[in-house]
């Protein structure tokens, strides 16, 4: 029997701290100074577009990979020297797995169960992660969906302070989705500490207390989903139609902006062409801070992408 | 979740017990929990089942049909092809179950992510082995029964009366099988991918049984052939286990008319130790191309 006393730091602060975290390959900087706090209780998401560095900067926090630079604290402990009692404590959802699949999902989480000191009851998981029906099924013929609870299912049963999800619902539909969410949801009632990695923003948004959006390896924008950015990001567009060309301006001051248009370029009707005033949405802002588009030229070119959240926030002239 | 708040008094956030001591499970409890999963694995996988472990039965019942009523030998001295050919099938099994056994799935696992998963636990890594050896060490012995009944009840192979002689046979079958085993765990390093274990790894165990005396006499391969063959643990071990299942005289056609069990222990041995060596070196719990 290996007898282990957690540090006593374990259950103070906060579950997970990053500074200065930088790992590169060959020539590739992948994380390039990252400084992160994760608190105990919190649903935390790092969203980015893919290849912003969001796998490796969790695998070096799951204790898979070794970091150049930086320091690390997982639940007061280093990861890249933690052992089984720290393992104990947390709880891994890897990016893609296909693994043991000739086993059924009621044999894996029992399996797993027993590596534990104080395991969930391997039933109840099932249950809680909607598998009964699957319970006798092998690995190997459950759907994508099914496999990723699986997966979860395997993350929790340990019954884990810290719960690691690398891209949980990639590939999923969105009802598939909704109900991971639910899942994920249920498990922070638990008092489960979780970090999340996603590049969907509607994700982030739905489910974390707080965002960190990476770009390129860097911390992009930190804060609650729907302060992304802070108030600058959030000044309002007016388009309008000027020479049969569109052109767009943001402004603090979109009606001075309006009236002065209104007096230049209003045709007889007194209607100014093409005005419209929006408001970025979220999904905006965030592809403006990941530097996929500049909401100007989004609102400009074409109409957002389908997975745009409601642009609730547009103002309709 | 939801449906396990409640379920024990220590959910919640503060949880985490912050004096007193967390007792893991025990490393060889989990062990043969490892041994049970493996177990089961391996009987599920159907190219597992008839290239390791039905293949030398199937070969015994092939061979020993086709050149029934057959003598292994030369003219002076002689044994019936069954009696010649068990020996061989036994170092084959041994060698199926526990080098190609462990030299495929662990080079599958390594892939597929199971040992990257299970790094992610607490299971201890020698809990893990634990298991492979549980697992080598059942598929080996049911093997080779079942060899053994096999050779008897159906092709009169004769089951030697002293005790000498199974105490040979288990020495050679424990170093054969601890050696096999140790250099299947070293030589999963080296298939790129998962899927190409099977096509990297079956070669090297096929032409082994082509020149170790398995399918062969040994007395009439080429000398250079011997010579190759004389590097490698299999012609070892089907040459101890001849030495079990053959009568005394059939030694003439041994190179240097003798059993050469020195020789036998110390080839085995070599092979032990350097299998250990480059195994602990080299073992990786992930891909190579994984961070
Ligand atoms: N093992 C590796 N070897 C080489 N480059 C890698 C490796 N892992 C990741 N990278 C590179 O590092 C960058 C970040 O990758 P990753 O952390 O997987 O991003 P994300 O998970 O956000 O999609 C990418 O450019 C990727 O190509
Ligand atoms: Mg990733």
């Amino acid at each position: 029997m290996d007898i282990t006393t957690p540090p006593a730091s374990a259950a103070h602060g906060p579950a997970i701290q990053v500074s200065g975290l930088r790992k590169r390959y060959g020539t590739k900087q992948a994380v390039d100074g990252l400084d992160l706090q994760v608190e105990r209780g919190e649903i935390f998401a790092v969203l980015g577009p893919n290849g912003a560095g969001k796998t490796t900067t969790v695998e070096i926090l799951e204790g898979f990979r070794n970091r150049d630079a930086g320091e690390v604290s997982v639940l007061g402990a280093d990861p890249a020297t933690a052992g089984r009692a720290w393992r104990s404590r947390i709880g891994v959802v890897l990016q893609d797995s296909r693994d043991q699949a000739e086993l059924t999902v009621a044999e894996m989480v029992k399996h797993f169960a027993t590596f534990y000191p104080r395991p969930r009851d391997p039933d109840e998981v099932i249950d809680a992660t909607g598998l009964r029906e699957k319970a006798s099924t092998r690995a190997r013929q459950l759907s994508g969906g099914q496999r990723r609870r699986l997966d979860v299912a395997l993350g929790i049963v340990g019954r884990p302070e810290l719960l690691f999800l690398d891209e949980p619902t990639t590939g999923f539909d969105p009802q598939a989705r909704r109900s991971f969410w639910e899942l994920v949801e249920s498990l922070r009632h638990d008092g489960t500490t979780i970090l999340l990695t996603t590049h969907y923003l509607d994700e982030a948004a739905h489910l974390a207390d707080r965002v960190a959006v990476v770009r390129d390896g860097t911390l992009a924008a930190l804060g609650a989903p729907d302060a992304l950015g802070g108030p600058d990001a959030r000044r309002p567009v007016v388009h309008w139609v000027e020479d049969g060309e569109p052109r767009a301006e943001r402004t603090a001051r979109p009606t001075a902006l309006v009236t002065s248009l209104a007096a230049r370029l209003a045709g007889p009707d007194g209607e100014l062409p093409g005005l419209r005033v929006v408001r970025p949405s979220l999904e905006e802002v965030y592809l403006d801070l990941i530097g996929a588009a500049s909401p100007v030229d989004a609102r400009a070119e074409e109409p957002a992408p389908a997975a745009a959240r409601p642009t609730h926030e547009e103002i309709a002239r | 979740m939801s449906t396990t708040a409640g379920a024990s008094p220590t959910t919640g956030a503060g949880r985490t017990p912050t004096s007193g001591a967390v007792r893991l499970p025990g490393t060889l409890r989990l062990g043969l929990d490892r041994t049970g999963v493996e177990l089961r694995a391996f009987f599920r996988e159907r190219d597992a089942v008839i290239f390791i472990f039905t293949y030398p039965l199937i070969m015994m019942a092939i061979f020993a049909t086709v050149f029934a009523g057959q003598d292994q030998g030369t003219a002076d001295a002689s044994v019936p092809f069954a009696q010649y050919f068990l020996p061989g099938m036994i170092a084959t099994g041994v060698m199926l179950t526990s080098f190609q056994s462990l030299a495929i799935s662990i080079a599958v696992e390594r892939d597929d992510g199971t040992l990257k998963r299970l790094r992610a636990t607490p299971l201890p890594a020698s809990s893990y082995f634990y298991g492979k050896i549980g697992l080598v060490l059942i598929t080996t012995v049911v093997q080779i029964s079942l060899l053994l009944v096999l050779a008897t009840t159906a092709y009169d192979v004769p089951m030697p009366d002293d005790a000498a002689a199974w105490g040979t046979f288990a020495w050679v079958f424990v170093l054969g099988t601890a050696t096999g085993a140790v250099c299947g765990v070293a030589f999963s390093s080296v298939p790129r991918s998962g899927k190409s274990a099977t096509a990297v790894v079956t070669p090297v165990v096929l032409v082994l049984q082509f020149i170790s005396g398995v399918f062969f006499a040994f007395f009439a391969l080429p000398s250079w052939m011997q010579t190759i063959a004389s590097l490698f643990p299999l012609k070892w071990m089907a040459q101890g286990m001849r030495s079990v299942f053959l009568p005394d005289e059939a030694k003439v056609f041994e190179v240097g008319e003798s059993w050469q069990h020195g020789a036998t222990a110390a080839v085995l041995v070599a092979w032990l130790v350097v299998g250990l060596v480059v195994g602990v070196r080299v073992f990786r719990w992930r891909r190579r191309d994984d961070g």
